[in-house]
C-alpha cells in the first residue's frame, strides 16, 4: 500500500482486505484492555460524572501503564490525584479514537477517506496500537539489534514487520495532515 | 480558605522562592513515538510553530526530555493530560 495522500478536505488511503484485517484485530486488542479491568468508578455520582475515579495506582500490565503512565515523577500523591482526576477520561477518549477508525476502516478493505478531525482520531489509534506492539515485543532505542536478534522462526518476528509497517502508515499520515 | 488582612512584611522567604517557581510539562523520550509524530502534536496542542516544535522534539529525543511548557500548575497538568491523549510520555514537575 501507498499510505495516506492528502485530500482537498481531509486524507485518503486504499487498504487491502488483510491490511485492514490486522489493523482492526489490533485496535480491538487495544479496546479490549482499555475497557477491561476499569476501576471502579466513584461512589459519588457527580465525581463520576466529571470522570473522577477511585483508580490512584500505575496499571500492572506494561503495555496498560505505557498508554496511562504516571503525571508526575517523583511525587507519588501527587501522581495518585492526578491519575484519579485523568485516567478515567483518558480511558475513555482512546476508546473513542479506536471507535472513529473502525468505523471509517471497512472490514473488507478498500479506500478510505477521512475528514481531519477523523485523520485526527487514526493517529491517536495507530499510535496506541504502536506503543502497545512496541512494550509488547521489548522495543528499545536500539530497534535495529532487536530486528537482527529476531529470525524468521521467532513469533515476535510476523509483529516486528507489522510493527514497520504501522510506522510508515502513521508517518504518512502525519505528513499528509502537514 | 478566606485570607485575612494582615500587614504584610516583604521577606525573601523560602516559602517565597517555591511559590515564585513556576510549573513545567516535561516530555521523556521513548523508542516508540515517531519524531515526525512528537514533532506533529507539539505543533497542534501547543501551538508552536515547527521550527520550535521540531528543536523540542530534537531535545526530547537526543537529551532524554524536554521542558515544552511552563506555568500555572492547573494549566501543566492539562497539558499533561493532553499529552497523554497523544500517547506521548509527559510529566508535571515544579521547575528546578
Amino acid at each position: 500500500m501507498a499510505g495516506f495522500r492528502p485530500t482537498s478536505d481531509g486524507v485518503t488511503a486504499r487498504f487491502a482486505k488483510p491490511e485492514a484485517a490486522i489493523i482492526r484485530d489490533l485496535v480491538g486488542q487495544v479496546v479490549e484492555l482499555v475497557v477491561a479491568d476499569i476501576p471502579a468508578p466513584d461512589p459519588d455520582e457527580l465525581a463520576a460524572m466529571v470522570g473522577i475515579s477511585d483508580s490512584t495506582e500505575v496499571p500492572d500490565d506494561p503495555v496498560l501503564a505505557r498508554l496511562l503512565p504516571d503525571g508526575y515523577r517523583d511525587d507519588p500523591e501527587a501522581a495518585q490525584e492526578f491519575r484519579r482526576f485523568t485516567e478515567s477520561g483518558l480511558r475513555s477518549a482512546k476508546v473513542e479514537s479506536a471507535q472513529m477508525l473502525l468505523q471509517t476502516l471497512p472490514v473488507s478493505g478498500g479506500k478510505v477517506k477521512l475528514s481531519s478531525d477523523q485523520a485526527e482520531a487514526w493517529l491517536r489509534s495507530l499510535n496506541d496500537v504502536r506503543l502497545a506492539l512496541g512494550v509488547r515485543l521489548g522495543v528499545t532505542d536500539d530497534f535495529d539489534g532487536l530486528n537482527e536478534d529476531v529470525g524468521p522462526d521467532d513469533p515476535r518476528h510476523a509483529y516486528i514487520q507489522v510493527y514497520q509497517w504501522l510506522a510508515f502508515l502513521q508517518e504518512s499520515l502525519v505528513a499528509a495532515l502537514s | 480558605m478566606s485570607v485575612a488582612p494582615v500587614e504584610v512584611t516583604r521577606a525573601e522567604t523560602d516559602e517565597e522562592a517555591i511559590v515564585d517557581r513556576p510549573w513545567i510539562t516535561i516530555v521523556w523520550n521513548d523508542p516508540v513515538n515517531l519524531m515526525d509524530y512528537v514533532t506533529y502534536v507539539f505543533q497542534r496542542v501547543f501551538g508552536y510553530p515547527k521550527p520550535k516544535a521540531e528543536k523540542l522534539m530534537l531535545d526530547v529525543h537526543h537529551k532524554g526530555k524536554a521542558v515544552v511548557a511552563a506555568g500555572a500548575r492547573e494549566a501543566m497538568e492539562r497539558n499533561a493530560e493532553t499529552l497523554h491523549g497523544y500517547g506521548l510520555w509527559a510529566t508535571v514537575s515544579h521547575d528546578t
